[in-house]
């Protein structure tokens, strides 16, 4: 639907005018929702910011690049540690966060080299055999991180500014989301998305194009940690208080669910992901009192529910809620030409062998 | 664990690293079974089950209720939950998994992963979130074996996992279905020009590997408890499954014997922690060494 006639179209930052005006439009409104919104709803979007960061680093790796990590909850609690001892021991909030993004960008890279010489699920035991080990560490490194017993973090200050209301936080989480939903996009419409892009084709037929698959495969592991250690070090900052148990295997999964629910290769689907994670346990609060007890006394409900509808994603709808958003876009812009079916991709032979 | 009463110092010293060496593969055996289920799905259908920690919990309580519930004697019961398991591994492969045919490695890795929640949420429905205890009839006994004070819970577990490798080895060599199995995971689209019906080989599979599982699960059960949660061990039976070869049935049982081992010997002579990494340690390594595993084949892909 987007058509590009030129080379210049591909390579802008926003697809059109009227794209543009409507995401200027968005800003405005998520800036000004402090001003309208209650506490408790500002709680909800700063989470949808912080799953959104994680999301847009996640989608960077695995939906452009076709890498799997099972480890982010790692990266997530490297962030959120490196930012909270800084802050504890005195170091600017913005050096801080800085430095968050950058020790889990390097920690991406050494979990990245072996990455080089795994795929598909090799990759997926060893991130998630990583994500094991920063546990441990972090349990036991009882002087920089007091192990189970957990950080407290002090109010963040950004030039000379307390951060220490909701609203403050919001506008953090708000900042931190932008710039790196900015950064990835620039990423992407470059040389580098283009190397990205070939490698989650073929990484073998990319590097007989001449792409270095090693430095590319780096870069995207690096940028996705970092990205991720950033949404950490804000997610700190959110609860003020961190320990090792908040970052389990669960909050990978969780992750990676979000950007499968969202819809694999699409920015927009990140985004779909993270609002969905923060908006289902809410839904889920209003249902309870439907269900049964048995089941509504559930202490793992949530993740139940999320382990159904990602099922149901995978097999119903691969491309996620962004499959949705793109339908009803071309809806519109199609109307009255939409047919059903037109988004329906070909069947696979091998899947033909066994279901016939 | 019972220790030696009296010996001389270095004596002792000995038959602690000796008895840590048999819980060491007593829980390797464990790790093991679980990997060689998954081993055996991976090799057949190409599907990464991460979920098989949970199936091993589920055949554990399906154990507990046809042994503690509907009170049948320990070896009918035991049966009956691991037939139980092979029925619920093949409904398992035809309502989730075989519409997935063709899916990327990711697709298919959510699914089993939304599997393991879910399987651990409906336990949780079905038998309660507490941890139960199942006695068999191994429990709170020990044997004696040249000096070596030994709980017969442990041996039970690595005899069966001798019978269980013994059997399923003859089945896989000598029948028929055996055969056609491992021409299946060779090469699928030759084994159906040649006649074997890939579906139906697909679906034992996944009845041979749920069933690997329960067993796993019902030899665990007394040492371990049985409780919602303890899927989570399959996680480490995944690093035993890489370490072997990921595609090779000796190597799982391998991996899991030196994981198991390794595990129990970094109680004794590493700072604590090292343990509940150890198998993860091993993984990285391999992996960053050797990819294929210590009995893999390279195998070079098309692109």
């Amino acid at each position: 639907m987007d058509m590009k006639r030129s080379y210049r179209d591909d390579l802008r930052l926003f697809p059109g005018g009227g794209t543009m005006a409507a995401y200027a439009v968005l800003a405005a409104i998520l800036l000004a929702l402090p001003l309208v919104a209650g506490n408790y709803m500002l709680s909800q979007v700063t989470f949808v910011f912080i799953n959104g960061t994680v999301a847009v680093g996640l989608m960077l790796l695995i939906g452009y690049t076709g890498q799997i990590s099972l480890g982010h909850a790692a990266f997530f609690s490297v962030g959120a540690y490196v930012g909270a001892v800084l802050q504890i021991r005195g170091v600017p909030t913005l050096g801080a966060l800085v430095a968050a993004g950058a020790v889990t960008g390097i920690v991406g890279v050494i979990v990245g080299l072996p990455a080089l010489r795994m795929r598909g699920i090799y990759l997926a035991m060893a991130t998630l055999a990583f994500a094991f080990i920063v546990e441990e560490v972090i349990v036991r490194w009882t002087s920089v991180t007091r192990g189970n017993r957990g950080l407290n973090i002090p109010d963040p200050v950004i030039l000379g500014h307390k951060l220490s209301t909701g609203t403050d936080i919001y506008y953090l989480a708000f900042g931190v989301f932008v710039i790196v939903l900015l950064a990835v996009i620039n990423i992407l419409r470059g040389r580098t998305g283009r190397a990205l892009a070939a490698i989650l084709d073929s990484d073998i037929a990319a590097e007989c194009m001449g792409i270095n698959i090693a430095l590319f495969k780096t870069i995207a592991f690096a940028v996705s940690a970092a990205a991720t250690g950033l949404a950490g070090a804000v997610y700190g900052h959110k609860l003020g208080y961190i320990s090792p148990e908040q970052f389990s295997i669960q909050l990978s999964v969780e992750f990676l669910m979000m950007v499968i629910i969202g819809g694999l290769g699409s920015l927009h689907g990140a985004v779909f992901g993270a609002i969905f994670v923060v908006v289902l346990p809410q839904a889920i609060l209003l249902a309870k009192p439907l269900l049964p007890t048995r089941i509504a006394e559930q202490p793992i409900l949530d993740t139940a529910a999320f382990g159904i509808i990602v099922i149901l994603f995978v097999m119903f709808e691969p491309r996620g809620l962004n499959g949705y958003w793109v339908r009803m876009k071309a809806w519109f812009s199609l109307y009255p030409f939409y047919r059903r079916g037109m988004f329906k991709r070909g069947r696979i032979a091998a899947a033909d062998l066994v279901k016939h | 664990m019972i220790r030696a009463i009296w010996r001389p110092a270095c004596s002792i010293v000995l038959i602690e690293f000796l008895q840590q060496l048999v819980s060491g593969a007593a829980a390797g055996c464990v790790y093991a079974m679980v990997a060689l289920g998954f081993v055996l799905i991976f090799k057949a259908t190409g599907i990464v089950n991460f979920a098989q920690g949970e199936l091993m919990m589920v055949g554990a309580f399906f154990g507990l209720t046809c042994v503690d519930i509907f009170h049948l004697p320990y070896w009918i019961g035991a049966i009956l939950a691991v037939a139980a398991m092979a029925v619920f591994g093949m409904l398992l492969n035809r309502v989730l998994l075989r519409p997935l045919a063709g899916q990327s490695t990711l697709a298919i890795i959510m699914v089993t992963l939304g599997m393991s929640i879910l399987l651990r949420a409906s336990a949780s429905v079905i038998w309660g979130p507490e941890t139960v205890a199942f006695d068999s009839p191994f429990s709170r006994k020990s044997v004696t074996l040249a000096g070596l004070v030994l709980s017969q819970e442990h041996v039970a577990i690595i005899v069966a996992t001798s019978l269980l490798v013994a059997g399923l080895f003859g089945f896989f060599r000598f029948t028929r279905i055996g055969i056609a199995m491992q021409a299946t995971s060779e090469n699928q689209l030759a084994a159906y020009y040649m006649g074997i019906p890939v579906r139906s080989i697909h679906a034992l599979t996944w009845g041979i590997g749920a069933a690997t599982a329960g067993i796993a699960g019902i030899m665990l059960a007394p040492v371990a408890f049985v409780h919602v949660n303890m899927g989570y061990l399959g996680l480490k039976a995944f690093p035993a499954a890489v370490l072997g070869g990921f595609g090779s049935i000796p190597g799982a049982i391998v991996g899991g014997l030196i994981i198991g081992i390794a595990e129990s010997l970094a109680v004794l002579y590493l700072p604590e922690g090292f343990n509940n990494v150890a198998a993860y340690i091993l993984l990285l390594l391999v992996l960053t060494l050797r990819p294929e595993g210590l009995f893999g084949v390279h195998t070079a892909r098309r692109v």
